[in-house]
């Protein structure tokens, strides 16, 4: 997703002249490096300084500028946190946050490096927008529209390399602030967010395979402001919700969508895969750490079976 | 870039208006931090009156107030300019008014809104940053406290103020050395020395009295480098009222009515 990212800005500025970069030491490879030569100006590493780089892009954004902030997303959300809420969301400036390498992904780098309440934290925040595509076709549009479009700020959770598109003819076009269907389905419906959503189609897979269970795919991506209209739909269409997040229970997709579930009465059946409320103290690839918290594709569907008859 | 009509007369008559509007407005509502206003007055008059370019009566350059807490300067200076109506002071801090004891962006004459310290100069870099990418010839004053040289951020950026060449950002630090705890130089001695900590980190700096006019309207002009320029303006908290200076209990209080009227006759007689 970061190549993806860099391409796109690099593209997008060559017309919109208010796009600018701002990094806190990250390496500028490929497109980054290209904007970088080519807008000199336009581009500010501030080193090791997020804060520094919120800022500045805050001062920048009230000139009239359209800054893109971007480094590892702990880094670029938590440490500079105060200078988000206030320099940004305070004043409602139209900057970008983009969080690179977010929830579990930096698997081997330990707690320091992983963002698991990064939604939640954000979301909590007045004025701030959350938007955390589940493919790179999916951050294609999503890093169009915070370059052209937003008017607020946003905090851009995106992953890291080698994510695989899960968007297809099937899907629904991308709209800011919806729930986008990525696959349409009938007796289950799949509520996700983000590069996880590969386990959402692992889980699809064996359940249609297994159970002859049709399973509709949703990503959230915007999960602020949320789709609420669209997920009264699902209430009303289906009795079965799964959730899959690569994010803490507390202030995510699955409080949010559980706190609804409420408000409108469903009575249907909810399932949440969600990072437990601990730091995790454990290393290896990013399966291993999501199965620590009991979030695997075999964990998933066997519960789903002990429950769906 | 200066006012060539500036009178150092006119600013000392001023500043007199502004302590007592200031005092008056004490007397309306306690939410208020004074002595800090008046530590920063002289500088803020004469940066609006003096130093800021202007275009049709409408002002080019920027000003930003980092230590927000110290707003009713600028407010009052806002007011005297027309920029601000009567009615926004003589509502502030109460249910129907919008100004408060921090500026808001948005409000008139306001062009951040401050009041979390160590965040002007963030702002404020960027700020001049995107004037350098526009291609406007323009200048960015920016009043500190001296407290914000505490807060990391404000040391961040000016390092990148001056690796990005900023020689349009102009820096005053209203150094009352006094703060909400204490007097700095007993509480953190190693606060000190300030003006080789400033130079070191790539800015040009001077050291002026902050409560002379004629020396903040020189100062700009005394710049030799294309440095961002940092002043050091020693000033005293309180200013303009004796029981009041340097009284770390005055950094957030409003005098009774006994002395705000002793207060009055102070600044009369100065």
């Amino acid at each position: 997703m970061r190549n993806k990212l860099a391409d796109i800005i690099y593209k997008k500025s060559k017309k919109n002249k208010k796009l600018c970069v701002l990094v806190a030491d990250i390496s500028p490879a490929g497109s980054m490096y290209q904007f970088r030569k080519k807008f000199p100006n336009r581009f500010i590493n501030t080193g090791v300084a997020e804060q520094s780089m919120i800022g500045i892009a805050a001062g920048m954004a009230l000139r009239g500028l359209r800054p893109f902030c971007y480094t590892i997303a702990t880094f670029a959300l938590y440490r500079p946190f105060e200078m988000i809420r206030v320099d940004l969301c305070y004043q409602n400036l139209p900057v970008t946050i983009v969080g690179m390498g977010t929830g579990t992904i930096y698997s081997t780098l330990g707690g320091t490096h992983l963002t698991q309440e990064d939604i939640s934290v954000a979301r909590s925040i007045p004025n701030m927008q959350v938007i955390a595509p589940c493919d790179p076709s999916e951050m294609e549009d999503a890093v169009k529209y915070c370059c052209d479009k937003s008017k607020s700020p946003v905090y851009l959770r995106i992953g890291k390399a080698g994510e695989k598109v899960f968007v297809n003819k099937k899907s629904d076009k991308w709209q800011f602030g919806k729930i986008r269907k990525i696959y349409p389905g009938n007796d289950l419906c799949i509520l996700t967010f983000g590069p996880i959503i590969k386990k959402a189609f692992e889980v699809k897979k064996l359940l249609e395979e297994k159970k002859n269970i049709s399973v509709e795919v949703n990503s959230c991506h915007t999960l602020k402001p949320f789709d609420y209209y669209s997920l009264k739909k699902k209430f009303k269409k289906f009795n079965k919700i799964l959730i899959i997040e690569d994010h803490s229970k507390i202030g995510g997709l699955a409080s949010l969508v559980k706190s609804s579930a409420y408000e409108y009465s469903y009575k249907g059946k909810i399932f949440s895969f969600s990072l437990k409320d601990e730091f995790i103290h454990c290393y290896g690839n990013q399966d291993d750490l999501l199965d620590k918290h009991d979030i695997s594709t075999s964990k998933i569907f066997n519960k789903l079976l002990k429950n769906i008859k | 870039m200066k006012n060539k009509k500036f009178s150092i007369y006119n600013s000392k008559l001023r500043c007199k208006s502004h302590r007592k509007r200031i005092l008056d407005i004490s007397q309306t509502v306690t939410a208020m931090h004074a002595a800090g206003a008046f530590s920063a007055l002289e500088m803020v008059d004469v940066i609006y009156y003096g130093l800021m370019k202007k275009k049709k009566k409408a002002f080019t350059d920027t000003f930003l107030m980092s230590k927000g807490h110290g707003c009713m300067a600028q407010y009052v200076v806002l007011e005297s300019l027309g920029i601000l109506n009567r009615k926004y002071l003589d509502n502030y801090c109460t249910k129907n008014g919008k100004l408060g004891c921090h500026p808001d962006y948005g409000l008139p004459g306001i062009e951040a809104s401050t009041g979390s310290l160590g965040h002007g100069m963030g702002l404020a870099v960027g700020m001049a940053h995107a004037d350098i990418i526009n291609k406007i010839n323009r200048k960015l004053y920016l009043m500190l406290s001296d407290g914000e040289l505490q807060e990391g951020s404000t040391w961040e950026n000016m390092m990148m103020a001056s690796n990005l060449n900023l020689k349009n950002l102009i820096c005053f630090i209203d150094h009352n050395g006094s703060q909400s705890f204490g007097i700095t130089k007993e509480t953190h001695p190693n606060f000190y020395p300030l003006k080789q900590k400033i130079s070191s980190f790539g800015w040009e700096c001077l050291e002026i009295n902050g409560h002379d006019q004629k020396e903040i309207f020189s100062s700009v002009n005394k710049k030799k480098t294309n440095k961002p320029l940092m002043i050091i303006a020693n000033t005293t908290k309180g200013k303009g009222v004796s029981f009041m200076e340097n009284k770390p209990i005055w950094h957030y209080r409003s005098p009774n009515k006994d002395e705000y009227k002793l207060a009055l006759l102070e600044i009369e007689k100065s």
